[in-house]
């Protein structure tokens, strides 16, 4: 293999990697907060078609990216009604959620578009475009240092920058400011919260909010960068494979980026048969890539490679005592 | 002393959670410049309205009634088994190669072998999962969402590899020989001198649903280790101080769970297909999750659960095919239906039981 083939499957990764990413800090925020989510999916979904749609009709992929941001929104609101206001199961709550997604967005697209199940394929103003950092196409001819500037680091949609950013964000936002330590506060001990005067259920609602608005941009991602346009269930279980993720973090934001990235290059290489059989020497089955980020989380959870513990009330709605 | 009575609780509740659903299904459909009232005609005639129709119902109900008691006996042992969908695709595989391996002299004792082997194959795949939620501590949900992920790549493989036959593109088995294939309800009516359509996939799996359900009752209410799972699912703490060990009940009740799951595949791949396809689950899994919730995780409720989704699956299908109403509207209502009985059911609760106990109220002022 040489070094070309290499950064293009890096590439691949870094934008497999994103939805992941932002899937993955989403689900963070919630379960830091004591709010299970196995609603990712569903949200990204929804931001998926929700954008796609609105980039197509008004032809700008920010209001795009705004209306997929508002839908994710809608239904992080659902999932704090169910699990906080109404002390309703998490993660039943997020089972509907993903079903409400995946039936929706089909049922809208069908209604709206007329064309099977997906939006018309986006192009121009409708879709995000990469961006060239400075000097990309200067040093694209030094090698190595040059080419990786240039194939590896430039070229990527304001997306992709975006949910790298978050990544220090939210590790500065979740231990070094006031808001952060109550929020993960609420997610081990919401009772000692409460008597210090914080509303647990304000946070909780904050916590499920920021996670809608990151799945937005996860979905918006998805329909108007990864790909041009919404095509059914195009989340393709990336919800699911975030959330194995955050496990794998084991709840924490630089851990995200590497266990996304991980995943990310999973998935990446699986595209690439050619290159594991010149690399390796032996094929590798696709279907083992394909599983392979469930089966790592299996082995994490399992507790036999490090101890995977959940935030201590994470699952549980809050009663305050009378 | 309860708010409310125990009928509101068992039939009130969901009914009203029920009917929000399909309100809010309706107004879509409404929305969408269809008419509500044609599309629900259309579903009852298209579903109920002939024995060709029911026989679609009752396949697809087939299909929910095992799904649905897996995650209900699950539900018992307070543990969600997200994993329905991955145990009965593995089940599907244990019942293809029943079929395809063992040379059957004649359907029923291959049925037999099939409830053996599906369930075995379901009941492994939920053991897993069991085993680390009860001995490692890790969460069933995410193991069972994990499995399912698993177990899609593993029949995949199995689909496009080992299974294939030789020379064929599709990624499929071969079909079940002759001696495999179970009567259908037309066979079996005909019987009993009834006439019904012969078209239509229900097949004696629905009797083994039945059986199914009434054993699981018997299982639940009626046997020591049902009383068991209960107080378990109540309390884990005064379980465990009544001698009860959690790693036992947590393993019987999933391994339990995913024969159920795995024992689906008996209707749908051995009676339907008769054959293994990709994707041969085709969500009842999940589907389970809003049959067992429906029904309160009572067999009788998942049975009633089961015949309604059995409706709406069917309905729906002929809603897809004759309006402008995409099918996948069922899923919607499914959707709400988890959301309402499930999700938000203090939301329904919380104002009954005010209204329960101002009538109470009003009772008492009235007769003191």
């Amino acid at each position: 293999m040489d070094f070309n083939t290499f950064l293009q499957i890096l590439d691949a990764t870094v934008r497999l990697a994103t939805p992941l990413l932002l899937a993955c800090l989403a689900g963070l925020y919630s379960e830091r907060a004591g709010i299970f989510d196995i609603g990712l999916e569903g949200k990204m979904l929804a931001a998926a078609f929700i954008s796609a749609a609105a980039a197509f009709v008004t032809g700008s992929v920010w209001l795009g990216l705004l209306a997929g941001i508002g839908a994710s929104m809608l239904l992080s609101i659902v999932h704090g009604m169910a699990s906080i206001t109404f002390r309703g199961n998490q993660l039943i709550s997020g089972v509907a959620i993903n079903f409400l997604a995946a039936g929706l967005t089909v049922v809208l697209a069908i209604n709206w578009f007329g064309q099977g199940g997906r939006t018309p394929q986006l192009s121009g103003g409708g879709r995000l475009t990469p961006i060239d950092l400075p000097f990309a196409q200067a040093v694209a001819d030094v090698p190595i240092i040059g080419q990786i500037y240039a194939e590896l680091i430039s070229g990527h949609t304001i997306l992709v920058y975006l949910a790298l950013a978050f990544v220090p964000f939210t590790w500065w936002l979740l231990n070094r400011t006031r808001f952060g330590l109550r929020l993960r506060a609420v997610g081990e001990n919401p009772a000692a919260v409460d008597t210090a005067g914080v509303s647990v259920i304000g946070l909780r609602y904050a916590a499920v909010a920021i996670c809608g608005v990151l799945c937005g941009i996860a979905g918006a991602y998805l329909a108007t960068a990864l790909q041009a346009g919404f095509t059914k269930d195009m989340s393709a279980g990336r919800g699911f494979i975030a959330l194995a993720a955050l496990i794998f973090a084991k709840w924490r934001p630089w851990h995200a980026l590497g266990a996304t990235l991980l995943f990310g290059f999973l998935q990446a290489i699986s595209l690439r048969p050619d290159v594991i059989e010149a690399v390796l020497g032996f094929k590798i089955q696709i279907q083992l890539l394909d599983a392979l980020p469930y089966i790592l989380t299996v082995v994490i959870l399992a507790g036999f490679v490090g101890r995977a513990v959940p935030p201590r009330a994470g699952g549980a709605p809050y009663v305050k005592e009378r | 002393m309860d708010v409310m009575p125990k009928w509101a609780d068992v039939v009130l509740i969901p009914l009203v959670g029920l009917i929000m659903a399909f309100v809010l299904s309706g107004l879509m459909v409404w929305a969408s410049g269809q008419d509500p009232w044609d599309a629900i005609n259309l579903m009852i005639s298209g579903s109920l309205g002939s024995t060709y129709a029911w026989g679609y119902t009752l396949y697809y109900a087939t299909n929910f009634i095992f799904t649905g008691l897996a995650v209900a006996i699950a539900f018992h042992a307070r543990m969600f088994n997200i994993g329905g969908e991955g145990q009965a695709a593995l089940g599907g595989l244990g019942v293809a190669i029943c079929c395809l391996y063992i040379p059957w002299p004649h359907w029923s004792l291959a049925l037999i072998g099939a409830v053996i082997t599906g369930g075995l194959f379901g009941a492994i795949w939920a053991a897993i999962p069991a085993y680390l939620q009860a001995k490692r501590g890790s969460h069933i949900v995410i193991t069972t969402i994990m499995f399912n992920f698993i177990a899609a790549a593993l029949m995949n493989y199995m689909l496009v590899g080992p299974l294939k036959p030789r020379g064929a593109m599709e990624p499929a088995t071969g079909k079940f020989p002759e001696a495999t294939h179970l009567p259908t309800l037309h066979d079996f009516f005909g019987v009993f001198g009834i006439e019904w359509s012969k078209a239509p996939p229900a097949n004696i799996t629905l009797l083994v649903g039945l059986a199914a359900c009434f054993l699981l009752w018997v299982l639940i209410w009626r046997t020591r280790l049902g009383y068991e799972i209960r107080a378990y699912g109540h309390s884990e703490s005064a379980a465990k101080y009544a001698g009860i060990s959690p790693t036992k009940i947590i393993m019987i009740a999933m391994i339990i769970s995913g024969a159920l799951a795995g024992m689906m595949a008996i209707n749908n791949v051995m009676g339907e297909a008769e054959r293994l396809v990709l994707n041969n689950v085709e969500g009842a899994g999940f589907i389970g999750i809003a049959v067992a919730l429906m029904g309160r995780s009572h067999p009788l409720g998942v049975l009633i659960a089961a015949l309604l989704f059995g409706f709406l699956y069917q309905g729906g299908s002929e809603l897809g095919l004759w309006t402008k109403i995409p099918r996948e509207m069922v899923v919607v209502i499914q959707a709400l239906v988890i959301l309402f009985t499930g999700a938000l059911d203090n939301m329904i609760r919380m104002p009954l039981e005010r209204m329960f106990l101002a009538l109470r109220r009003k009772r008492i002022v009235a007769e003191g």
